[in-house]
């Protein structure tokens, strides 16, 4: 096996607030590997924006506690002093966010916004980066580019200003595109283009692409793998197949079976999770998911169930046997499709 | 010589009945002014620009379209939020275009409104058993010392302890306060609710509690609704009927299972080739049909179909020239379109004609 | 842009029109009494020189005549800005023109230096306070900056002339000898306390809502794409926190300069510094009307003047206002 693109292991970040400790991620361990599309799934408070933030440097030590490893190329960030971590963040590793309007800075012209990431990496002149983001603006689908380049943010409609936010994160060529919540922000009709747009590229500049929603939708299409959170732990980690029509974990299938889907009867009923999002301070004991799961044993309020790979690359936090997991996909979640 | 397209419904088990709403070319229009002293008008925007729509009681009709296509305006207009800028409005058969005042306030009671934050929708200086409870104030329904009890047995119906009644908004979660806007909703017994986007500010495992308990209340109080959402599969999941909008205009109007399996609209086609679905393989049958550039600006519509500059089968000069109407595609299928998709269009496999 | 600055200006020139009639109306039409009497500068005149006085100003004339022989002199046309026949000075006997312009130097040269000493003290406060935040430099800073905002500036003037001027001799006392210019007098250190405290209570506030705009900023969406391109926490802060924080803060810059150079009243008569300020309030106690009048219409323009500018400069530097 080649050497993953990234590797995380063990990560947990904490803020300490005034209420207490807030445990955003709680020891998770995933890897990426070159060229590899992975979706992270979770709702708010699973802690899968903050892991990629930590993982880019953006929430740092002065913040929260940090602990665990994230090696990038070979390389562990959270150990290398600040100047080098930056010279990688923008260049070798960009991230896009979900806003684009409030993600672009209003008063600077797009393409000096993008020329400013080139000349943060690179040395060239003013000219220079402009021409190249000039470039970068027409890769990513935006119509008469050197035109749009002298325009401001507000100028744009959604759409496009996260073809802009895409060209700005291309622009230095990375081995790692984050997108955090890419299209939540935008009309469905857009939202496909973003993706059919991401897809393109990851292959034109040979990146590995980590698309973070909430939306298990979105990543159905486009990720090779997808990993499944919930109160700051990975609860579900494997591939697409392996995640829709196998999954092998109570929160993953009471996602299934609480999103309406295009293809099932109208008016066929949902089954919902029960209960409400955990608290990030008091974190239930054992398992985090059990105050909300059907399945809960007595062991689950008790002991942390370890992300077991049951079938090669296929893991799941849970205490059932991989016989019962099975065997209530097939009756309980498969059965709704 | 003109002929009048009316709307008609799809034979029901309550077929006969009255609409309960009934739209008949209803306009509205935002103006744009400019000037340098005075304002004058420039332009409109078209926000609602000529619906015919019929709401019958006991169903729940979908609006869906992305932005600027007018869903939340027709909604207002709905409600009596906005007044028309033409068109009328009929309710139970009475026309309520113009009301005002002291009879406009009556109707209230009949039509409530569900809105989509529940941060931002609840007055967070009251309490939730004030902010339920004041309907009862205002229209004077209940008795001051039955309003308490009347308020609690509302909270228990939509999922809320009852001893919350103190309680602050903050003190709540994004569905508890959605389900306090559902209660104050329902408190004064209404005809109709429009829902507005009621569960897209929240978590997915919340939001399949609130279609429930909406699929509930309907049930129990024989509610219609008017649901609106930019997401096709909650719209769809919930409603009889679905109306898609673009620009101001109903351009499908049809069953939920039909649109799914035979839309005739290429915008409705696009739509659902665009929906995300959690379904791998379901997700590469579909027949893509992407659309190109953004949705335009409701200011100034294009010419004739005024989806033919994104439309990938447009033909013309027809579709630049010519609005289409909305006409009947199958038996309770309405479509406005001049060239509508073949049947089962959006299906990989099947030969495109 | 341009539809949007003719609109202001109109709107603008219609504030002028108002400023003139609500001046009017309380000096000439309010004040009991006989405005010719308090034409003769108030000692004791005889009937002749009061009937005299009430002829050369015009007073015998229809309030409305005379309200436009006022207005009149509202015009920047060379001739008619504050001309002598109407803007002559009551008790001083001098046209208003020359006496106002005379006195202005010393005013701008209050105004200006005050100005130059609260951006660099209150500027850079505000920005460590905000990038230090919760420090002892942070508290430090903002337990200044409510001292400077809460101390009136006559206490701060007294305070100051008490300690530097009287009991320690560092610095000469107030006014300007009669035989120094303006520039002499700056060089003498003569305007150095009244523009310290005159800036200090502008320092503290522009360090308050630099240090809130600051805050505010760095906490928007684009500074956490900008520190995701990899720029240094330096050029974050500066170029993309501070190229938004600072733009509320330059148009509020303009308003109150523009609004000072209509006369820094209380620093101008503590310190006995002959600006145009020290000259309003002497003419209101003389109930000179001409000569409030004309100092009331100078300092409008300043402040009309500073508010289009503050317009353009504001267009200028956000670019989503420039489409109107």
């Amino acid at each position: 096996m080649p050497q993953p693109l990234l590797e995380v292991e063990d990560l947990t970040v904490h803020f300490p607030t005034e209420d207490g400790l807030v445990k955003a991620v709680d020891g998770i361990s995933f890897s990426i590997q070159q060229g590899e599309t992975l979706g992270i799934v979770g709702e708010s408070g699973s802690g899968k924006s903050v892991s990629f933030l930590t993982v880019m440097g953006l929430v740092n030590q002065k913040q929260a506690h940090i602990t665990g490893s994230v090696r990038f190329q070979g390389q562990d960030l959270l150990t290398i002093p600040a100047e080098e971590l930056r010279t990688i963040r923008g260049a070798k590793m960009s991230m896009i966010f979900q806003d684009p309007m409030t993600s672009l800075h209003p008063f600077y012209k797009v393409g000096q916004q993008i020329a400013e990431a080139i000349r943060t990496h690179q040395p060239v002149g003013k000219a220079e980066a402009w021409d190249q983001a000039v470039d970068m603006l027409g890769r990513v689908g935006i119509p008469r580019p050197e035109e749009r380049a002298k325009q401001y943010p507000h100028e744009f409609s959604g759409g496009m200003r996260q073809r802009a936010m895409i060209a700005m994160a291309l622009s230095l060529n990375p081995d790692l595109l984050i997108a955090d919540e890419p299209t939540t922000a935008l009309d469905v009709t857009v939202q496909a283009q973003i993706l059919d747009l991401i897809d393109r590229l990851k292959s034109e500049f040979n990146a590995a692409v980590a698309i973070i929603t909430h939306d298990l939708g979105v990543v159905a299409e486009h990720c090779d793998n997808i990993q499944v959170m919930y109160a700051g732990r990975i609860v579900e980690a494997g591939d697409t197949n392996d995640i829709y029509y196998k999954s092998h974990h109570p929160y993953t299938w009471g996602l299934l079976r609480s999103i309406p889907r295009l293809d099932s009867a109208t008016n066929e009923r949902l089954k919902p999770i029960q209960g409400s999002p955990p608290s990030l301070i008091n974190v239930p004991s054992g398992c985090p998911f059990h105050p909300r799961c059907p399945y809960v044993m007595d062991v689950c309020k008790v002991e942390r169930p370890p992300l077991n790979p049951a079938d090669g690359h296929h893991a799941s936090a849970c205490h059932l046997t991989l016989t019962d997991k099975q065997r209530i996909f097939s009756e309980e979640v498969l059965v709704h499709r | 010589m003109s002929v009048e397209v009316t709307e008609q419904s799809p034979p029901r088990p309550d077929a006969g009945k009255q609409p309960l709403v009934r739209l008949s070319g209803v306009k509205k229009f935002f103006p744009v002014t400019q000037g340098i002293l005075f304002q004058h008008r420039i332009g409109d925007v078209h926000a609602v620009d000529g619906v015919d729509l019929d709401v019958y009681p006991g169903e729940t009709l979908g609006l869906v379209g992305e932005t600027g296509c007018g869903k939340s305006t027709l909604a207002r207009v709905i409600m009596r939020l906005y007044d028309s800028t033409a068109g009328t409005i009929e309710f139970q058969g009475r026309d309520v275009t113009h009301l005002k005042g002291k009879e406009l306030r009556a109707l209230r009671s009949d039509m409530q409104m569900i809105f989509q934050d529940p941060y931002a929708s609840l007055n967070p200086r009251k309490t939730i058993g004030s902010i339920i409870g004041a309907p009862y104030l205002l229209h004077k329904t209940v008795a001051k010392d039955k309003i308490k009890p009347t308020v609690q047995e509302l909270m228990e119906l939509v999922g809320l302890n009852p001893e919350h009644y103190n309680r602050f908004p903050h003190e709540f979660s994004g569905g508890q306060r959605q389900r306090i806007g559902v209660a104050r909703a329902l408190a004064l017994k209404p005809k109709l609710i429009v829902c507005d986007e009621p569960v897209s500010a929240l978590d997915v495992s919340i939001q399949a509690q609130i279609l429930n308990l909406l699929e509930d209340l309907q049930a129990e109080f024989k509610l219609t609704y008017v649901f609106i959402a930019h997401d096709l599969s909650v719209v769809k999941h919930v409603s009889d009927r679905i109306a898609v909008m673009y620009l101001g205009k109903i351009v499908e109007m049809t069953t939920g299972g039909t649109l799914y399996e035979n839309p005739k609209h290429p915008y409705s086609g696009a739509l659902l080739s665009a929906v995300p679905i959690a379904d791998p393989e379901l997700a590469r049958a579909r027949r893509r049909i992407i659309l190109e550039g953004d949705v335009p600006s409701p200011i100034d519509p294009p010419s004739g179909c005024r989806f033919h500059p994104r439309c990938p089968q447009a033909q013309f000069p027809r579709c630049s020239a010519e609005e289409p109407q909305l006409l009947p595609q199958h038996p309770g299928q309405f479509a406005a379109c001049h060239f509508p998709l073949e049947d089962r269009a959006t299906v990989v496999g099947d030969t495109p004609a | 842009m341009g539809r949007y600055l003719i609109r202001r200006t109109l709107f603008l020139i219609l504030v002028l029109w108002i400023v003139s009639v609500v001046t009017f109306v309380i000096f000439v039409k309010l004040p009991p009494g006989d405005p010719a009497r308090r034409a003769t500068g108030g000692r004791g005149a005889s009937e002749e020189q009061i009937e005299a006085a009430r002829h050369n100003f015009g007073l015998d004339k229809p309030i409305l005549t005379q309200y436009l022989r006022f207005a009149k002199g509202l015009v920047p046309w060379p001739s008619w800005f504050l001309y002598d026949e109407v803007y002559h000075s009551y008790g001083s006997n001098v046209p208003v023109k020359e006496q106002v312009f005379s006195r202005l130097p010393v005013t701008i040269a209050l105004a200006v230096g005050a100005a130059v000493m609260w951006l660099l003290l209150g500027v850079p406060i505000g920005i460590i306070s905000a990038v230090k935040r919760r420090t002892i430099i942070d508290r430090a800073s903002m337990v200044f900056a409510l001292i400077g905002v809460s101390a009136p500036v006559f206490w701060l003037a007294q305070l100051a002339l008490y300690i530097f001027w009287f009991k320690l001799e560092w610095m000469p006392g107030s006014g300007i000898p009669l035989d120094q210019g303006v520039f002499k007098a700056m060089l003498t250190g003569r305007f150095i306390m009244p523009w310290v405290v005159l800036s200090l209570t502008f320092a503290a506030f522009y360090a308050r809502m630099i240090r809130g705009n600051l805050i505010e900023t760095m906490g928007e969406e684009y500074i956490r794409t900008a520190r995701a391109k990899g720029l240094s926490e330096r050029k974050v802060v500066f170029r993309h926190g501070l190229r938004a924080a600072l733009t509320p803060a330059v148009t509020l810059f303009g308003l109150d300069l523009g609004g000072l150079l209509g006369g820094a009243i209380i620093t101008e008569s503590v310190f006995n510094l002959p600006g145009i300020g020290k000259l309003a309030i002497q003419s209101i106690y003389n109930s000179d009307f001409p000569m409030v009048m004309g100092i009331t219409i100078i300092g409008a323009f300043f402040i009309i003047i500073a508010n289009l500018l503050v317009d353009v400069a504001y267009a200028f530097l956000d670019p989503r206002v420039r489409y109107e």
